[in-house]
């Protein structure tokens, strides 16, 4: 077989490559690509037509020097030139120069279309094939349009070259991908489908990546795809390791293509059909079979290629979880490979088990590797594998082993890498509590845990500690006691002292009695610690002082000696100051009786869902998070039903998403004294009455969470309107009925689809002003109509209804409105919004009222739309792709493309985004033109956890930038709505 | 649906030799990713595994000599596939190239970028049989 050799054909070009390798400098590399360029546009620029060698060899050129990173300006042309020549090698360098250059001219676009298009129905296999390239290289949306519908017929015409089918297929793909509106499979689905019959293995291979694609977005229409996959699965998995000729790869038969076909069939649930699915199961125990037979040779390559069937098997019938024998024998698999000497397949080994340990059928088969993964976790070189190791322990834990992981990870913490440890904490720490038998171990566990790892645990482990203390008598005593040593180290980790203090400040007096923890020797040690802390944490303790002051009065003097020091009442800080100054006062002024009202014990926590488990669900994404709460439906939940996790994750990270009353101590934005009651409240503000203006902030802050409202801004338009000018009016109806909705309404509906406060209607009569508010499911809009004329509006009326369905997805109740208004006055009225379940419809708002004896009758939409009632949702990249993937049921995806109606300007494309009610994801996408946003939709039936992707083009010209909008969601109804009303706001 | 984002041959000192993109991503994005992936890689060695997550997804790499072969595929893609995919395409490009070097790939890069047509296409693997893939290669070397 001759081989090429270097540069053959363009001599040239090999002598330029050759003179920038031999560059000294970057200086000299750019002087000899000056020149270079110089030369090469005045060959272009000369009298001299150029031959098609020389140009190709100038081209090339450019096109080395662009790899190389140099701009280029210049030779599209005469690449564009090439593509119409007659000579192979011509035609590939004009069309791997678009292909890499690429550039949106539209001048050059049609040109090129124009070649591509006569090298397709040249009927010459090698041009199509090159033009077919180009065209999935560049992928445009030119291109689609103006190809989309050729390429099908190229895919399936019968007297297509094999070798044109598979560049057809894989070009439709991406223009399927790329512009899915523009590809149309209809007609041609059933031949396409039938490709997987093909003679020719390679067809074969490329069609399926194509139908997997398609099946994956249109499952219904392409599910005869199972029976042939199986049956080719069927065929290769039984052939004899040369039968397959071409397609045999060191001894296995087409491993790539079986890989495929086991994938796509990931895209259904097992087949119904008894004996296609018989059929399946025989070929899946083949493979699980072979895994066991003696190499066929010992280089890597044939086990690698064995094995990558092997695990595609897997993740099959980890999909199907409903064969238990499968199910177990890919587990003891899987446990052969945790020993291998392969640090491959060790890793891929104790990835998949992860996902294994969540299924009823395998958790116990999953267990029994438990030393071995502890071992890995111990001795394995490569942190990833570690990492993969520390998961699988996670996954596989519960009551029986609990204790022996918990302590195995905190020995790892020890040493573990830095890039690990924040997440190994959270693990630790929702394990302990969740198989917590003695409450006792649980603290031990997470006071080792602050002192192995104290920078590595967040906020969210220490306040859960606490209220687990606090919720639990019988553990308080414990906990005092061991807070109380562990604060004994010189250098103790400030979330210790943090835990100390809260803890103390209750619960001291239960270790009291022991002259070595006598009160002021606790206050002693506190105090101690005070001057190297935080100002959080000395506000912390400062509210532990004066709980003391309280627990045990002899320490009375001590503290407010410390408290009345210049350093705490002058404090710069000023949440520092007015806690010194205020418990100072306290401790002075009130009773005994008052302070140990106020200072009283915290009341128990409600219990709820943990919030280190969200934290972590939040980091690492549900499905790595294999522990319920509630015991008894631990796992099988997990497993399969990817979406429902995806929505309970999504939900349970919103829990910690920081809102004002996520301060679960409530350390920083209320008193920090035991006032959770608003009566506690109230009476520190009576305590306080003469104290001066500094103590009055400490009284519980009960803003309503609508006191902010205030009227609409008066509009600017004249309000003087003559009688006379009431006939202009829009539509009056004389009817009582109320009207139909206005024709605008639509419209008016869609401008408060990012906002909720502004103007929704206005005529020379009457303006109608929104502010809305919304929380979880529920909201409240107050509506200000404002008579804009001189003259009173009498019978005034306004109505709120929800029509159809509407009535059993929203809960609206009002109170009727006065029904004179007065010339230029405005009434208020306010609706209270409950969402049961997701909604499609508006409320409609009816207004009736008579002005100088003539009936107004108006019809709007309440601007109330299902986007109100997200709560946004931060997450990390990995998580969001990871929750992505696991919504990729064809239903749960609503998509759109359209054309953008207003300029791309990015901040306004972020206000808007925000406005929707989603977080605004950075650094989430690769691309970072685009947009992701995530959120849930409360609603009262359910919790809708919710996608978005926004790509715009924005590189296209004015009047030809798109959009492509992209839901996804577990709920059909809710993408598809959300989608339709962002669409309209772009 | 998964399918390579990119894929990118590069020497030890990060010199790229081929970058084939099949992701839309503007040019300094670009030479940001393959500044990363060589970050990554470079520094880790035969005990480690031959897949590594890389931002969202996972770089599937394999060393030859001097060069580092990397595809960059989703978090759920079959890593030994990939990681087979590469010998494959190394065996087309070593027989084609007769004992491939990292010159040849400097001095025939127009034409390494038809090998990887042959093979991958639109970020799918378009042909896996060596004889079919060297029998085309040949017969389009034979064009002038």
């Amino acid at each position: 077989m001759p081989a090429v050799s270097k540069g053959d054909g363009m001599r040239g070009l090999a002598v330029f490559i050759s003179d920038i390798r031999n560059c000294k400098s970057k200086e000299a590399e750019i002087k000899r690509i000056n020149k270079e360029l110089a030369n090469i546009r005045s060959k272009f620029k000369g009298d001299k037509a150029l031959d098609g060698y020389s140009k190709k060899k100038y081209v090339c050129k450019l096109l080395f020097i662009f790899l190389l990173g140099h701009d280029i300006d210049f030779g599209h042309m005469e690449a564009v030139n090439l593509l119409s020549s007659n000579k192979y090698t011509e035609k590939q360098i004009g069309y791997l120069f678009i292909s890499v250059l690429v550039n949106s001219n539209s001048e050059l676009i049609r040109l090129i279309n124009n070649a591509i298009k006569n090298d397709l129905s040249s009927r010459n296999p090698t041009f199509m094939c090159l033009a077919l390239h180009c065209i999935a290289n560049v992928g445009s949306r030119e291109m689609a349009e103006a190809f989309a519908g050729e390429i099908p017929r190229i895919l399936v015409a019968g007297d297509t070259m094999d070798s044109v089918k598979q560049s057809a297929a894989l070009c439709l793909l991406r223009l399927y991908k790329a512009s899915p509106d523009l590809v149309l499979m209809g007609e041609w689905t059933s031949r396409v489908v039938h490709l997987l019959n093909d003679q020719h293995m390679g067809v074969v291979t490329a069609a399926i990546s194509l139908i997997t694609c398609l099946s994956s977005k249109n499952p219904d229409e392409f599910k005869t795809c199972v029976s042939l996959a199986v049956s080719r699965l069927s065929r290769i998995v039984s052939s004899a390791s040369t039968d397959l000729q071409d397609y045999t790869y060191y001894f296995v038969p087409a491993p790539w293509l079986s890989c495929k076909l086991l994938r796509l069939l990931q895209c259904y649930p097992p087949p119904e059909d008894g004996a296609v699915k018989g059929r399946l199961v025989e070929c899946l125990e083949t493979i699980l079979n072979k895994a066991q037979e003696p190499p066929k040779s010992k280089k890597v390559q044939h086990s690698n290629a064995k094995n990558a069937i092997l695990f595609e098997a897997i993740s099959l019938i980890i999909h199907y979880d409903s064969e238990p024998n499968l199910l177990v024998r890919a587990c003891n698999q899987l446990g052969q490979f945790l020993q291998h000497r392969e640090t491959n397949l060790r890793y891929l080994a104790l990835e998949s088990m992860c996902t294994l340990a969540s299924s009823e059928f395998s958790h116990e088969a999953v267990k029994t590797h438990i030393e071995t993964v502890i071992n890995a976790l111990k001795t394995e070189r490569d942190v990833s594998v570690r990492q993969r190791a520390a998961d699988l322990l996670y996954a596989m834990c519960d009551r029986s082993n609990a204790k022996q992981i918990v302590a195995e990870m905190l020995s790892y913490l020890e040493t573990a890498d830095y890039s690990i440890r924040e997440e190994m904490v959270l693990k630790v720490a929702i394990l302990a509590e969740k198989y917590a038998v003695d409450y006792s171990w649980y603290v031990d566990t997470i006071l080792n845990l602050i002192r192995i790892a104290g920078d590595y645990v967040s906020e969210e482990v220490w306040y859960r500690v606490i209220q687990i203390v606090i919720n639990r008598d019988d553990v308080q005593g414990y906990a005092a006691k061991t807070v109380f040593e562990a604060l004994q180290a010189p250098a103790c980790h400030e979330n210790m002292v943090k835990v100390g203090g809260y803890i103390l400040g209750e619960f001291g007096n239960l270790i009291a009695g022991d002259p070595r923890s006598s009160p002021l020797v606790q206050f002693n040690l506190l105090h101690s610690k005070f001057h190297l802390c935080s100002v959080p944490t000395r506000a912390l303790l400062l509210s532990a002082y004066i709980k003391f002051i309280n627990l045990f009065p002899e320490t009375k003097a001590t503290i407010q000696e410390v408290l009345r020091s210049d350093s705490q009442i002058r404090n710069s800080d000023v949440e520092l100051q007015q806690r010194a100054v205020e418990y100072l006062k306290l401790s002075s002024i009130a009773s005994t009786d008052v302070l140990a009202t106020v200072l009283e014990e915290m009341p128990p926590f409600p219990e709820r869902e943990s919030s280190i488990l969200a934290k972590l669900k939040k980091k690492k994404g549900p499905g790595a998070v294999t522990v319920e709460l509630e015991d008894g439906k631990e796992r099988g939940e997990l497993n399969g039903g990817g979406d429902r996790g995806g929505d309970a994750a999504i939900a349970a990270s919103n829990a910690s998403t920081p809102s004002p009353s996520a301060d679960l101590l409530g350390l920083r934005s209320t008193a920090p004294v035991s006032g959770t009651t608003p009566s506690a409240g109230s009476l520190l503000v009576d305590v306080f009455s003469e104290a001066g203006p500094s103590a009055t902030s400490a009284g519980v802050n009960d803003d309503g969470f609508l006191s902010a409202l205030h009227a609409p801004e008066a509009s600017d338009s004249p309000l003087v309107e003559g009688p006379g000018d009431s006939d202009s009016a829009p539509p009056t109806v004389a009817s009582e009925d109320p009207a139909p909705p206005l024709p605008e309404s639509d419209e008016l509906l869609n401008k408060f689809v990012c906002k909720n406060n502004g103007v929704l209607f206005e005529n020379q009569l009457l303006q109608i002003g929104i502010k809305s508010e919304y929380r979880q499911n529920l909201g409240r809009m107050y509506l200000f109509y404002g008579n804009k004329t001189s003259v009173q509006f009498v019978s005034f009326n306004t109505t709120v209804s929800c029509p159809g369905e509407l009535q059993s997805q929203l809960n609206v109740q009002t109170k009727t409105v006065e029904p004179l208004v007065e010339g230029g006055a405005q009434v208020q009225q306010v609706i209270n919004i409950e969402c049961l379940t997701d909604f499609i419809d508006a409320p409609l708002l009816n207004i009736k009222f008579r002005y100088g004896g003539a009936l107004q009758n108006i019809s709007l939409k309440l601007p109330v739309t299902i986007n109100k009632f997200f709560q946004p949702t931060e997450m990390a990249a990995a998580d969001f792709f990871q929750r992505w993937k696991q919504l990729s049921q064809p239903q749960q995806e609503a998509q759109k493309i359209f054309k953008a109606s207003h300029g791309m300007d990015t901040e306004v494309l972020k206000a808007k985004l925000l406005g929707l009610g989603t977080a605004l994801l950075e650094n989430v996408d690769p691309n970072p033109e685009n947009y992701v946003c995530a959120g849930v939709i409360q609603t009262k039936a359910q919790q809708v956890g919710c996608l978005l992707r926004l790509e715009p083009n924005a590189q296209a010209q004015p009047g030809e930038q798109m959009y492509r909008l992209t839901l996804r969601s577990s709920k059909d109804t809710v993408s598809q709505r959300v989608c339709d009303l962002l669409a309209e706001q772009f | 649906t998964v399918w390579i984002r990119f894929i990118l041959i590069q020497n030890r000192a990060g010199k790229t030799r081929l970058a084939k993109w099949y992701m839309q991503f503007d040019d300094d994005e670009k030479q940001k990713l393959i500044e990363e992936v060589h970050a990554v890689v470079t520094v880790r060695d035969a005990k480690h595994t031959n897949f590594v997550e890389f931002r969202n997804f996972k770089i599937i790499y394999r060393r030859y000599a001097g060069l580092y072969f990397c595809i960059c595929v989703d978090v759920t893609d079959n890593n030994l596939a990939y990681l087979e995919g590469i010998h494959n395409f190394v065996e087309v490009l070593n027989e084609y190239f007769h004992n491939v070097c990292e010159l040849d790939l400097v001095f025939n890069f127009y034409k390494v970028y038809t090998v990887v047509d042959e093979m991958f296409l639109a970020g799918e693997i378009r042909e896996t049989s060596q004889t079919k893939v060297l029998k085309q290669l040949l017969m389009l070397q034979s064009l002038e």
